[in-house]
Parts: structure tokens; sequence; C-alpha cells
């Protein structure tokens, strides 16, 4: 299967062997850590990690996509990326939160708080136990996600790692989420092809209700 | 080409560079006519009308969902297959950033998995393109008057697959920009133009001398301005309100419409005449304005011009002006864009 995810800085592409209860096999990755390429990278990424795995575009079983949080531009490219593929091939697309991917790497073990950056000066992030996700996702101040570190009884992050020295946590991988990762949490779902929950972006915030300025102009 | 029979060309239109989905589906046969076999859009102006105007996260978001369901209806209504496309064509700007990222990716996602070239566009040249899916195709060199809530400009097309010359362009807002906040300060709704339009036709357009921006003997001949008589409006209606009288809302809308389309069709008419054009062409949403086609085609026919002005639905933004300046390109042989094109807000000719 395609997973995907461009919720974070990495633009990730990979190509994912899932057979039965074995654990998902990476075929094939393409990651560029570039916050502002995710449109034009992408699709360029798939292709060519197809292209490594020898897998043919109409030969996808199912896409699977990170559905955020995350800053709202580059999330809605790898989202309307996966609907879109979905829709072209005739096949499901399975959402998964990016915060869950990133959990799913992570050695076991402690409570783990997996956190992203959410520009703004505000970070993502969600709290997990080996039971699964415990609490979040949400979004919030570093300093206010700080003061909630012991009362979540997490010991150690995983995510973006400049926040450790804000929440006083150690830090393990992954920093991204990973193909292997996204099509983890929802390989139970792939495998039984059941219908894929409903596939819609994580924002977290409500728009910007601003009062508009000029709409787009074109250069004299 | 793949998939195409006795040499028609069918391409598929994305068209995301505000705040409508569009989606469009344009057949052009080996004689080169061009038929429209679907035009779905989804728009999100309803929930930009609070504000006033339109919001770009708000329509970014609004793509997103509205994509697969509207480029599937345009697939559906057309009765066409997949395997049936020839090439997938998108608007790559001018535009909102995030919007035209929306319609980007989809458009390389379906190139991708569907294997069928992509062509990023220019919205301006598939504003000029769309007529021929109305009036056939462009015989001769034309000018195009391009008026909507994002652009104003004046464009001489030599050929739909060639880069257009921009003659002219607003130096501030945008015609429509200006029917929408003229709309707002006599309390009609957003978008302005077609309620401007309808309060005008009860109005009289002589009722009150509005400027006419950029027409002074030193000022650029081809370019527009609108933030003047927008201001001159403004102060108007306030002087009325402070006097404690009536605002006349029909003969002011009457009186300002009057002001903007005098001026579009007289710059347009003399751009024509000096550059030795003898066919017009007028698209975009303020396209649709009924005193603007009805000035344009008496003008135009005192010069001895052409007039071409597509029915207001493909006036508007829409997919089928992409899918239909897309035909034009693969019939022309042009190159395919690479699936690392990226969206640019401020797309040059
Ligand atoms: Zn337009």
């Amino acid at each position: 299967m395609l997973a995907l995810d461009t919720a974070t800085p990495a633009v990730t592409a990979g190509v994912v062997r899932l057979v039965d209860a074995a654990p998902p096999e990476l075929l094939a990755i393409r990651v560029t850590v570039d916050a502002r390429a995710h449109g034009e990278l992408l699709t360029p990424h798939l292709r060519a990690a197809l292209a490594e795995a020898g897998v043919g575009v109409g030969d996808v079983d199912a896409v699977v996509c990170g559905t955020g949080p995350g800053p709202f531009t580059g999330l809605r490219v790898g989202m309307v990326t996966a609907a879109a593929l979905g829709h072209a091939l005739g096949r499901p697309v399975h959402g998964v939160c990016t915060l869950d991917a990133i959990a799913a790497e992570a050695p076991g073990g402690e409570p783990l708080l997996v956190v992203t950056d959410a520009r703004r000066r505000e970070v993502y992030w969600a709290a997990y136990d080996e039971t699964g996700r415990r609490e979040g996702p949400d979004v919030v101040t570093p300093a206010a996600l700080a003061e909630r570190v012991a009362d979540l009884g997490v010991t150690r992050m995983a995510g973006a790692g400049r926040y450790a020295a804000d929440l006083g946590l150690p830090v393990v991988a992954p920093e991204y989420p990973s193909p292997v990762g996204l099509v983890s949490v929802v390989a139970d779902q792939v495998l039984a092809t059941a219908t894929p929950d409903e596939f819609r972006p994580l924002y977290l915030r409500r728009p910007d209700a601003v009062a508009p300025g000029p709409r787009k102009k074109v250069g004299a | 080409m793949t998939g195409s029979v006795l040499g028609d060309t069918l391409v598929l239109g994305i068209e995301t560079s505000c705040d409508e989905t569009g989606v469009g589906i344009v057949r052009r046969r080996s004689d080169g006519t061009v038929e429209l076999l679907a035009d779905e859009i989804a728009s999100s102006v309803d929930e930009h009308a609070r504000f006033g105007g339109v919001v770009p996260e708000v329509a970014s978001r609004a793509h997103l969902e509205a994509m697969v369901p509207t480029v599937a209806r345009a697939l559906d209504i057309a009765g066409v297959k997949p395997s049936d496309v020839d090439a997938i064509a998108v608007t790559a700007g001018p535009g909102l950033a995030g919007a035209l990222l929306v319609g980007l990716a989809a458009a390389k996602a379906y190139s991708l998995a569907w294997d069928k070239p992509l062509y990023g566009v220019n919205h301006l040249g598939a504003h000029v393109a769309v007529d021929t899916v109305e009036h056939g195709p462009l015989d001769r060199p034309s000018l195009a008057l391009l008026v909507s809530g994002g652009h104003s400009s004046l464009l001489e097309v030599s050929s739909l697959a060639g880069p257009l010359r921009i003659l002219g362009a607003t130096i501030d807002d945008a015609a429509g920009e200006a029917f929408d906040k003229v709309a707002r300060l006599l309390g009609l709704p957003f978008p302005g133009g077609p309620y401007v339009d309808r309060a005008a036709r009860e109005g009289d357009p002589a009722a009150i001398a509005f400027p006419r921006g950029l027409t002074g003997p030193r000022d650029a001949i081809y370019d527009f301005s609108f933030s003047g008589l927008k201001t001159a409006v403004a102060r108007w209606v306030e002087a009325r309100q402070r006097e404690g009288m009536d605002v006349p809302v029909n003969d002011v809308a009457a009186s300002f419409q009057e002001a903007v389309v005098d001026v579009l069709t007289a710059k347009a008419v003399r751009a024509a005449t000096d550059s030795g054009i003898d066919q017009l062409l007028i698209g975009g949403g303020v396209a649709a304005n009924s005193r603007l086609r009805a000035l344009a085609r008496t003008r135009c026919d005192a010069a001895g011009i052409t007039l071409r002005v597509p029915r207001p639905k493909l006036c508007t933004d829409n997919g089928a002006m992409v899918a239909a300046l897309g035909v034009h390109l693969v019939a022309a042989g042009v190159t395919p864009s690479e699936l690392d094109i990226s969206a640019d807000p401020a797309l040059p000719l």
C-alpha cells in the first residue's frame, strides 16, 4: 500500500507491504524535510517510491494518510492527494492521526508524550500508554503543556525534540511519522478490508475569521 | 494521444484559485470545435458572505472537502471513464496560495494514478479560452478584457496556446472588488455584483457624476483604477447620511456601475482600435453584469469590433475554462508540466 504524511515539516511517501499478521514491511521510502515543499514534492516522492519498489500504481490496494493535526496548508496537500488517489484508483483511503503514527514507532515502555510543531508558538500533542492514546490530540502553548506533564504521567517524548527542554522530558525516536508507522496503526482495519473511518483533517483550530484583505490580485 | 478516438482530445480541468471548486470536462474534435461535457462547481461563497469577502482559510478547507466529490460528479455527468481522459489541466496561478495548492495536489494525484499528462495553466488564459466552448475556435488575434473580484486586465491574445500580452491592469482594486465594497456601503449582500446590477436597473445612471479613474490625458491609457471611485461613492453616501437624507440606493448603484462600465469598455475598445484588432472578448465574473454587456455591445458595434462574451455561468470561475485551455494546449503540442510544478499565486502570463 501507499503511505503518506504531510502534517509535519517532513514530506513523507512510502510503499509498504502488509501480509496477514506480519509486521508491515517497507519496500521504498522518500522523505524530504522542508515545510514549504509539500505541494511540490509529495507526488514526485510517491512516484519515485513506487518505481523503486517496482510496484505499479494500479497494484496499490489501499492508501494510508496522516490526517494531522498539522499546520493547514501542508496537511491539506497530503489529504487531498490521498483522497484523489483513492478515488482515481478505486481503493480505500485510511486516515491515521499523525501523532498515533509517531507513537506506533516509539520504543515500548513508559507513558509517552508525542509533540509536533503547530506554528504560532503552539504545539500539537497526545499522550500514550501501553493501551494506546489516552489523551489528545490537542493544541496548546509549550508552557501550558509543560504544566500538564506531571498530571499526564508521561516520562518521555517523541516528535519535535526542540520542545524537550520546555517540557523537561527525554526524547525518543521517531521525530516524524514513517510509512510503516502509519500503516501499523490501521493494519487490522486494512487486513479486515473494513470500511475506513471518515477521512477528515484534524485542524484543531478554527479558521482565522478576520475581515479579509483584497482578493487575489494580478500584477500589472 | 492515448485514449482518444478519431483525433478527439478530452481534458479534465480543475480550478481552485479562489472560492469555487470547479471541475470541467471538455472535448476538442479534430476540426477544432470544442464541446463542454461537464462543468461542476462547489462554491463556498455562502460561508464567506458574513465576512464581506473571501476568507482564504475557509476557502481552502472547502476545496479539500469538495474536491473528490466534484471530480466524481463531473465524470458521471460527462459519462466518461478515466481511460477516456487524455490530460489533466489545473490552475497553477494566479490566485490564493493555499487554495491553488489543493487543486494542484489533486490534479497531480489524478495524473499519477491515471498516468495522464498534467498541464498547470494560467487562470487568466483559461478565462479567455472558455469562450471557444460557446463561440467556436478563436479565428484571429483578439483583445481580452478580464474583469472579476480578483482581476481587471486588458490582454492581447494572438493564440490560446501562446503567451498573452498584458496591455493594462488595475493599479489598485479589481472591478469586482469595487462592486463588493459599494454593495456593502449600500447595505446590499455579498457578493455585490448581481445586487448592484439589479438595483441599478431601477436607478438613473446619470444621477451622480462619479469620477472615471485614470482617464486624464496623462494617465496610463490601458490601466484601471477603482479605488478612487469607491472612495467617492463612500463620501457621497456619508455626506447624504450626515444631512439626514435617505440614500437613493438605486441611483447610487446605477451611477457607480456606469462609471465602472464606461471606463472598462472605453479602454477596451480604444486598446483594440490602437492595436488594429477587430475582436473583443470579455470574461470574468463582472462580465455577467448586464450593463457591461450592453454598453460593450453598443461601443463594439460602433467601432466595427466583433464582441464575444460567453454566457454568465462560463464567465465566473469554473473548471470548464481550465479544461478548455487544456485541450488547446494538448492540441498545440505544448509540453506538459512536471509533477513537481508549484502553485504560483502571482503567476505571470
Ligand atoms: Zn477568475
